[in-house]
């Protein structure tokens, strides 16, 4: 019996929430007993390095479905391919990176596999009786533990809540034949529109965000300095992207983004109750404010007093000489 | 048009999470109901797209006679009637189960929904939905227009945005900003009060089971850094947090 683990990447390389999703499913595999760990990667852009690089992480085996038509992230046939998949290998349980794409496509296959789901899963499941997995609720403001009870079982990953395994050997790479229907490409993507060359804030492992404490967008240059010194992604508050000073797709919170980074670094934002739905899985949050009565200062692990225009610039160039 | 907008019924946004019974039970005291914020998103669009086009907005939510005044919001909204299934929504392929059966019968040229509800955050509803009645399903989507039988999105992508084009009927997991908030006013409201709400009972059981509830472990003491000595916080960085 095996495990398969569904792998996304960007710009040619595997993402990190899908490597913590093969160091997941091989976890799963010492723990449970099953006895191989399948990873399969749909589409022709990463390249072989890294599909093989998979071994690392734990999966043996990468099944690729090579087709240029799956280049793009069409749900219904990404659900039609990861179910062949999980047919063909007979797997008892797909994993997938909790993800834009994952959950649509994830839901998709629970109903044509006729497994259960636990999305946002935070743990290793609990074997002693059953199958109990722990999942965030509530935007992370708490945790239920479920039972699965059908045969095969999907779940999927939060971010940063696995250690990626490092180690490993090689993975062996098998293409897999699927049949593609014309219904699965109802939905036809016309264009897409990123960010190129920025660090991704859902996939960030560091993110500065500013909100509206910075006054203006002329202002998001100690935001961007700031996170240029770390390597980071750039967020912000919902008023921030409302009137238009950041991009949407940078706005974080009950509405917005929900990022869990190992660091999250707060300026110039209050810290509503919506703001930190958004952020309260990260490991560390650091809040620089000027009103030490600003509510964001209860949820956080460091924090200094005072305004934003003085403060991170010396931050900045503290952390560029270290 | 004829368009399905199912709402969630959920605790609003600020509210404690606590729970009862030996951590078994969500504890509802002094929680204030609301539909799913981005439901609402979902049911604005919806509301616009009637005043568009004409046609008519039917709200469905999987719930308790509970839920009533949260259905009764919607109506004051724009929907134009409700249809209430009368059961706890246990679980989501539950939930996709009722839905399904619904948009069967109606035929409904747009099923609208959050892109997730705000209590159990599964975002599952749509797709499940959307493999049981063989209808394309479009999650996160944040614009949403319809050109004759076509229609016209924008799904969110990790970092960026993707436009897409399918035929209708389609179901979409809406998120903001696909449509202008809407409040509802003193004649919505007055006028909600007159409009159909019909109460259906479920079909089947739900089956998974959610045994125990968990807090988050309660924060420790922020540490402060003085202001003039910003490299204590770089040597925590590198130290403690060892990002750097
Ligand atoms: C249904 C709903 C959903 C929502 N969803 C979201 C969401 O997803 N994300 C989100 O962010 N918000 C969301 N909100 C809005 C949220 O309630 C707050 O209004 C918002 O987070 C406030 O943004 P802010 O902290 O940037 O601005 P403000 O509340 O205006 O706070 C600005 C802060 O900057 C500080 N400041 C000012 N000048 C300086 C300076 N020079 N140096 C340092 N600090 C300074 C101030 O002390 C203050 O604390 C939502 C609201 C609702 C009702």
């Amino acid at each position: 019996m095996s495990i398969l683990v569904f792998v996304e990447s960007a710009d040619g390389e595997i993402k990190n929430t899908s490597k913590e999703a093969v160091s997941y499913a091989a976890a799963l595999a010492e723990k449970s007993g099953e006895n191989e760990v399948i990873a399969l990667s749909i589409g022709t852009t990463v390249s072989e390095n890294s599909l093989s690089a998979l071994g690392k992480y734990g999966a043996a085996k990468v099944l690729h479905v090579p087709l240029e038509e799956l280049n793009q992230g069409i749900i219904q046939a990404y659900a039609s391919v990861i179910n062949q998949a999980i047919e063909k290998t007979g797997a008892k349980y797909l994993i997938l990176a909790k993800s834009s794409l994952g959950d649509p496509v994830a839901a998709r296959v629970a109903i044509k596999a006729n497994a259960e789901l636990a999305p946002n899963v935070v743990e290793l499941p609990d074997l002693s009786d059953g199958f109990k997995v722990k999942r965030s609720i509530y935007t992370g403001k708490a945790f239920v533990w479920m039972t699965l009870n059908s045969d095969k079982k999907i779940v999927t990953i939060k971010k940063n809540a696995v250690e990626i395994r490092e180690g490993g050997s090689e993975a062996t790479i098998e293409k897999l034949d699927v049949q593609i229907d014309s219904s699965d490409f109802e939905a036809k993507i016309t264009k897409t529109d990123k960010a190129e060359g920025d660090i991704l804030l859902p996939e960030a492992d560091i993110v500065v965000s500013g909100g509206r404490g910075l006054k203006g967008p002329e202002n998001w240059g100690i935001i961007e300095d700031l996170a240029k010194a770390l390597g980071a992604a750039t967020g912000c508050s919902k008023p921030v992207s409302d009137m238009n000073w950041r991009p949407h797709h940078e706005h974080v919170g009950q509405t917005g983004i929900k990022v869990s980074p190992t660091l999250y670094i707060a300026v110039g934002i209050s810290g509503a109750i919506q703001h930190l739905a958004g952020v309260n899985s990260s490991k560390h949050i650091v809040v620089i404010n000027k009103d030490p009565e600003a509510p964001f200062f209860k949820a956080a692990d460091y924090g200094i007093v005072g305004d934003a225009f003085e403060i991170v610039p010396k931050l900045t160039e503290a952390i560029k000489a270290s | 048009m004829k368009i399905l907008v199912c709402i969630t019924h959920v605790p609003d946004t600020t509210s404690k999470i606590a729970f009862t019974d030996n951590n078994t039970k969500f504890d509802p005291s002094g929680v204030q109901f609301i539909i799913g914020p981005y439901d609402d998103y979902a049911l604005a669009r919806a509301v616009e797209l009637k005043e568009q086009q004409g046609g008519s907005v039917t709200l469905l939510n999987v719930g308790t006679a509970s839920t009533e005044p949260t259905i009764r919001k919607g109506l004051a909204i724009g929907a134009d009637d409700a249809i209430r299934i009368n059961a706890e929504p246990l679980d989501a392929l539950f939930v996709a189960k009722q839905i399904a059966a619904i948009v069967k019968e109606g035929a409904y040229d747009l099923v609208l929904m959050g892109r997730e509800s705000i209590d159990y955050n599964g975002g599952q509803v749509h797709g499940m939905v959307g493999e049981l009645v063989g209808m394309p399903s479009i999650s996160p989507v944040m614009q949403l227009d319809i050109e004759g039988d076509t229609a016209k999105l924008a799904r969110e992508i990790e970092g960026g945005k993707e436009y897409l084009e399918v035929k209708l009927p389609l179901i979409a997991g809406c998120q903001e900003p696909i449509a202008e908030w809407k409040i509802p006013n003193m004649r919505g409201i007055m006028s909600a009060r007159q409009k159909p709400l019909q109460v259906k009972e479920p079909i089947g059981e739900a089956s998974t089971s959610s045994l125990r509830y968990e807090l988050p472990p309660p924060k420790g003491q922020v540490k402060m850094i003085d202001p003039e000595h910003v490299e204590e916080l770089v040597k925590a960085l590198k130290n403690d947090i060892k990002v750097l």
